[in-house]
């Protein structure tokens, strides 16, 4: 890190001060470390929110900051809960496996414990073999190498060949998406070798500390997330400051001249997109253990649809907005669609939200992009006084978009 | 002088249309060269070619001493190779400060990890000081560039070319939106980078190109009318009747 750094960025501090009070508060609250006010699956709603806002900071640095609009960016995502999810299964299989197997009179030998978690697993799609993509399920060490490296390598490889074919905008948007549709219809499919649409269950039980109550590895996953989103904001505040942070707003808002200054504009969105999808794997890895299941529907495009809202809604081009995006939508979704918010009656018409909420979400993301594009966010400009250039140019390499009215308003 | 940059017998056409027919150009380091031509005559194409934008259907670019070809290099090789551009609209980062837009045209590494391990150094603060005072933008040096009057911002792009410290300038109508004062300091400061190094300069303002008193070349429907000095062109028949005449 650069001296000064955080001199220079007091929002960072702020970030982060703000972040440890919330966690000081939630333990302080929470079941297992204090009184209790707050129920341990709320704990874990609330772990997995700080999950969400750090993919949307992510988000936000691939679309806000650097003018890629990725909707694959969920996918990644799952990938992470993937590769953690099919070692707490394997993990916890074995042990459930080898504790029957103990009982019995003969002791089974090591190919016969490795088919009976087959079985266990493989069952409900009709099956007992390990499929390959299983061959590291054994090691949490291997397995958490994935998390990152699987996601990591799939942007490099797919950026790569997008980004050098000069394919940008809408195109790119568009692109991304098959991307996620393909994964997420060939996860769905029983012979993928990831238990079909039945996806990884069970992932709440971390294998060795079967007497551990969930309480308690709700908060530990809790701090864990906090972690994971301090320094991942850190890092992005770090990405996104100085002259990395304006050769990439640079390539946002016109990448054909930053080509002219002699930057090479392919290599960075490489290394945007890859970083970024590096680190929603690990958000992934950190939400699933929380969800407890994880299938293919929640890698399905609609889900980094959801994410690019979030991150308008909280006011992109600034990593706290992403954060009040996800954090804020995430919470109000729950919320809505739980049956938590009171049915309206309008006589000729009942309104239940569970059906309406996402009518509801639809407005107001128009609506913030017609009136207020700087989002939840832009606020803190009018508190803050600070003054932000206000912007004339178009905002991003295409014409597929209404950047340039939306920043006008 | 030696020879920096030599085309010859460049053509493009789009969708059947030649924009450049059969160019042939040279420019030697350091020289002033001025470029006038009617309004679609090929001069910003004629650009766009040695900086990669469009690539040539026939012809040879060659660049530098060694005389290595361009074509083929991406339009970042090519600028880091030594040749900048500044646009006929002006084009600079509005959303970002006058200072920020200056650092990153400002002569250093431009791979990605160099860039995000980039320390701001205070030579490097010195170098952007010296280029603001040169354009006449010192005050506005924390503004967003967005703010700026346009005949502001033609100064800001051409200050960028100068952090970029390249040896070979093309600049595309740099007076336009400028008042008669900032033209002429435009002049000036145009004449003086032309004592260590290549600038041509893309120009409809005769009163313009009469001050910088360089060669000219005047271009055509994609090629080269007549090339001289200003009396000289000026005196052509040819150039008389497409250009002077209307
Ligand atoms: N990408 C393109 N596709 C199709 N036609 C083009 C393209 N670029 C340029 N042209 C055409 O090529 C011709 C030369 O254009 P160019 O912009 O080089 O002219 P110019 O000399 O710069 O004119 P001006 O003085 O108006 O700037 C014009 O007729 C233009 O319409
Ligand atoms: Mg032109």
């Amino acid at each position: 890190m650069k001296p000064g750094f955080l001199s220079q960025n007091p929002s960072v501090l702020w970030f982060l001060a703000a972040l440890g009070l919330f966690t000081l508060g939630v333990t302080v609250l929470a079941e297992a470390t204090g009184t209790g006010a707050l129920s341990t699956s709320f704990v874990k709603t609330l772990g997995k929110t700080l999950c969400l806002c750090l993919i949307a900071i992510a988000m936000d640095v691939v679309w806000g900051y650097c003018g890629i609009l990725s909707l694959g960016h969920f996918a990644f995502f799952g990938i992470g809960g993937y590769a953690i999810g099919m070692w707490l299964m394997y993990a916890r299989t074995e042990a459930i496996v080898s504790e029957s197997m103990a009982a019995a009179v003969i002791p089974p030998t090591d190919q016969e414990v490795i088919d009976a978690i087959g079985t266990q697993i493989f069952g409900v799609v009709g099956s007992s073999e390990f499929p390959v993509i299983w061959a590291f399920s054994d090691s949490l060490f291997l397995q958490l190498l994935m998390v990152v490296l699987i996601p990591g390598l799939l942007a490099l490889v797919f950026g790569w060949l997008a980004f050098r074919s000069r394919v940008t905008g809408v195109y790119l948007s568009i692109l991304t998406q098959a991307m996620t549709l393909a994964l997420s219809l060939y996860l769905f499919q029983n012979d993928s070798g990831l238990r079909g649409n039945n996806g990884l269950s069970g992932l709440q039980n971390i294998p060795g500390f079967e007497d551990t109550p969930q309480s308690m590895i709700s908060i530990a996953f809790f701090w864990a997330s906090a972690l994971a989103l301090g320094l991942g904001y850190l890092l992005f505040a770090f990405v996104t400051s100085g002259k990395m942070g304006s050769v990439i707003r640079g390539i946002r808002d016109d990448e054909a001249r930053v080509r002219f200054l002699g930057y090479h504009v392919e290599s960075y969105k490489l290394f945007v997109f890859t970083l970024t999808a590096v680190i929603a794997g690990i958000a992934g890895a950190l939400y699933y253990p929380q969800a407890g299941i994880i299938n293919p529907a929640e890698i399905a495009p609609i889900a980094s649809i959801y994410l690019a809202v979030w991150v308008a809604i909280g006011g992109r081009g600034r990593l706290y907005g992403a954060v009040i995006g996800a954090a804020f939508v995430s919470l109000l979704s729950s919320w809505f669609t739980g049956g938590g918010a009171p049915n309206v009656n309008l006589g000729v018409y009942t309104i239940q939200w569970t059906d309406w909420w996402l009518v509801l979400l639809g407005l107001s993301f128009v609506a913030v992009t017609l009136f207020a594009p700087k989002g939840i966010g832009g606020l803190f400009d009018a508190i803050a006084v600070r003054r932000t250039p206000e912007r004339v140019g178009d905002y991003g390499p295409d014409k597929g978009a209404l950047r340039q009215e939306e920043g006008t308003e | 002088m030696s020879t920096l940059l030599e085309m010859s017998g460049v053509s493009v056409s789009f969708d059947g249309f030649k924009a450049i027919n059969n160019l042939s150009f040279q420019i030697g380091e350091p020289e002033l060269r001025a470029i006038i031509g009617p309004n679609g005559a090929g001069k910003t194409t004629f650009m766009d070619i040695i900086t990669g934008k469009t690539k040539p259907d026939e012809g040879r670019v060659l660049w530098g001493d060694k005389g290595t070809s361009l074509l083929g290099r991406s339009e970042s090789q090519i600028a880091r190779a030594g040749i900048g551009r500044k646009f006929q609209k002006p084009t600079v980062f509005e959303a970002q400060t006058v200072r920020e837009n200056i650092a990153m045209a400002l002569k250093n590494s431009r791979g990605p990890f160099d860039v995000l391990f980039y320390r701001k150094t205070a030579e490097g603060a010195a170098r952007i000081e010296a280029v603001a005072k040169e354009v006449g933008l010192t005050e506005e040096l924390p503004r967003p560039a967005g703010e700026l009057s346009h005949g502001k911002k033609q100064w800001l792009e051409i200050g960028m070319l100068l952090a970029q410290d390249p040896r070979l300038l093309l600049v595309d109508e740099p007076a336009a939106g400028m008042t008669p004062a900032e033209r002429e300091h435009t002049t000036d400061l145009l004449k003086r980078m032309a004592e260590t190094r290549a600038v041509v300069v893309v120009e409809h303002d005769m009163e313009f190109v009469r001050r910088l008193n360089c060669k000219v070349t005047v271009l055509h429907e994609g090629s080269v009318l007549a090339e001289g000095s200003l009396d000289h062109v000026t005196a052509n028949q040819d150039v008389i009747d497409v250009y002077l005449g209307r």
